[in-house]
């Protein structure tokens, strides 16, 4: 891998730029592997990566069934934060993004990470209160967030209404840390940085089947034939509950469509994220202008990657009421992605019952902010067959002995 | 956007007037069940992509709770029914196994 920097754009530029190399390579499949990911969105590529940094497994190949980053790592609101409430969501939250914070420099691949800050606003009473117990928790937890009250949300929002008739702005969390990143840059990042290492990724590759042996993982099926390996990672959102059947085992995870869509560009007019969770909607400005923004997803079990329109209009209608000069404003693109939800809102990093298979799971709503810190817990649980500090409270059998990591009852909504 | 039938008021319904309310034909456990039991009943949903038997309510309606067939893939509507009865009809189960002959069934 030739590396990016200034000099290699001073020598490309002398000569017509004919010397840049793909960013990864698109190999054969090999027969066997050490590791296998399915998967290369996000957090599947950032597993590999981890596995090949971390630990020395470079022997391994990240399967596709699209393109790479084609699905939910392509289709965020790329926000990044880690002001959660519960002890192991923040840990891994803020693992992820610490990681974030110098991807780009260990990537040699600029993600855009622009740590512009951001507010979750609290509407109501109720939220209020609920913040005020998120900042004490993040406190404790070593995530520097900060309750703040109206005046101070205006300052850095002055395009908000903070005094909207149904829901008042009555002050916010402040996490000055959060912000956002290129969701597709921290794709092709890691996919350019596996491929370096000599891992494989193989993009329109489905799998069909999990083949298995005395209760051991041997390989899978594949659209281009069987492919063995020693480890098996499961890193495919939406789909998981498919692939885990094949595998043999159920998650309790369903999966659901969560739309987003952008705005026209416009001179820029915010530069922080702004999340409102009552009135459900939030909103940051890309680079390009374009005003970015996500709501709820859709009631109903759904694989379709589009969503229903009443959901948009809620969404709009609540972002309207919260910053009024949007409301003439054109969207342009609008577009939903498949989530895979848990029965507590938090993600599933663990082993399974088939021996030496691994998933990694219902991120729900939120999975871009969690991608390196995710790829790093799953990695190490992948290398040692164990969990490590990170992974450990996310395994799937929680549900059963009432160990819930509860984000749910924490924020209200999923998120 | 998807129109359901209210099989109480007749009404087509869009989804605007409709709760979406989950997997339908649960089998309840309670006190004195095992862990795997009341773990399945509670979270571990069958979450198909494709024919789902769900319950739904017609909310800004009658208010009455129905269940539907539907394809999770394309968001086809096989047909509603009464909530009164523990598996799907027998006429509605033909009716998804001449559409989709790859489909299982129930299970």
């Amino acid at each position: 891998m030739k590396r990016y920097s200034v000099f290699a754009i001073a020598r490309e530029a002398l000569r017509y730029h004919q010397g840049w190399e793909r960013a990864w390579r698109s190999p054969a499949p090999k027969a066997a592997y050490d590791a296998i990911i399915v998967g290369a969105g996000g957090h599947g590529l950032a597993t590999a990566y981890y596995l090949g940094k971390n630990f020395g497994i470079t022997n391994v190949a990240v399967i596709e069934k699209g393109w790479l980053g084609g699905g939910n790592t392509g289709r965020n609101t790329t926000i990044i934060r880690s002001n959660y409430l519960q002890d192991p969501s923040a840990a891994i939250y803020n693992k992820a993004l610490s990681l974030y914070e110098d991807l780009s420099q260990d990537l040699n691949y600029n993600v855009m990470f622009s740590p512009r800050g951001l507010l979750m606003l609290a509407q109501t009473h109720h939220e209020v209160r609920g913040y005020l117990r998120t900042v004490h928790a993040n406190n404790l937890q070593g995530v520097k967030t900060e309750w703040i009250g109206p005046e101070r949300v205006k300052e850095l929002v002055p395009i908000i209404n903070i005094d909207g008739p149904r829901y008042p702005v009555l002050g916010a969390l402040y996490q000055a840390r959060g912000g956002t990143a290129r969701h597709d840059a921290v794709a092709w990042g890691y996919a350019r940085a596996c491929s370096a290492m000599g891992m494989d990724i193989l993009q329109q590759t489905e799998v069909t089947g999990v083949r298995s042996e005395n209760g051991q993982v041997t390989g899978v099926e594949t659209s281009r034939g069987f492919i063995g390996c020693k480890k098996l990672g499961m890193v495919v959102a939406g789909h998981s509950g498919q692939l885990a059947e094949m595998a043999g085992f159920r998650l309790p995870v369903e999966s659901l469509a969560l739309q987003a869509l952008v705005s026209e560009p416009i001179k820029p007019c915010m530069d922080v994220v702004v999340m409102a969770n009552t009135v459900h909607g939030y909103m940051s400005q890309s680079d390009k202008g374009e005003m970015v923004i996500g709501g709820g997803t859709d009631g109903f079990n759904n694989f379709t990657q589009r969503g229903s329109f009443h959901h948009i209009e809620e969404t709009l209608r609540a972002l309207v009421e919260t910053f009024p000069m949007i409301s003439r404003l054109k969207m342009l693109r609008q577009w939903g992605g498949i989530v895979d939800m848990t029965g507590d809102r938090s993600p599933i990093i663990s082993k399974t019952p088939l021996g030496n298979c691994f998933i990694n799971c219902g991120w729900g709503t939120g999975g871009f902010k969690a991608i390196p810190g995710s790829g790093w817990a799953m990695a190490e649980l992948m290398a040692k067959g164990e969990p490590g500090p990170l992974a450990a409270e996310f395994n799937m059998w929680r549900f059963r002995e009432g160990q819930f990591i509860d984000e749910s009852v924490a924020a209200g909504v999923a998120h | 956007m998807l129109l359901l039938e209210c099989p109480y008021c007749g009404v087509k319904a869009e989804e605007t007037e409709l709760t979406a309310g989950g997997e339908a034909h649960l089998k309840r456990f309670g006190p004195g069940s095992s862990g795997e039991e009341f773990e399945a009943y509670m979270f571990a949903r069958k979450n198909p992509k494709g024919v789902h038997f769900e319950r739904w309510r017609h909310a800004y309606g009658c208010g009455k709770w129905f269940l539907a067939a539907r394809c999770t893939a394309t968001l086809e509507v096989f047909g509603t029914y009464p909530a009164q009865t523990t598996e799907p009809p027998a006429d509605l189960v033909e009716k998804i196994k001449a559409k989709r002959p790859d489909w299982k069934g129930t299970k």
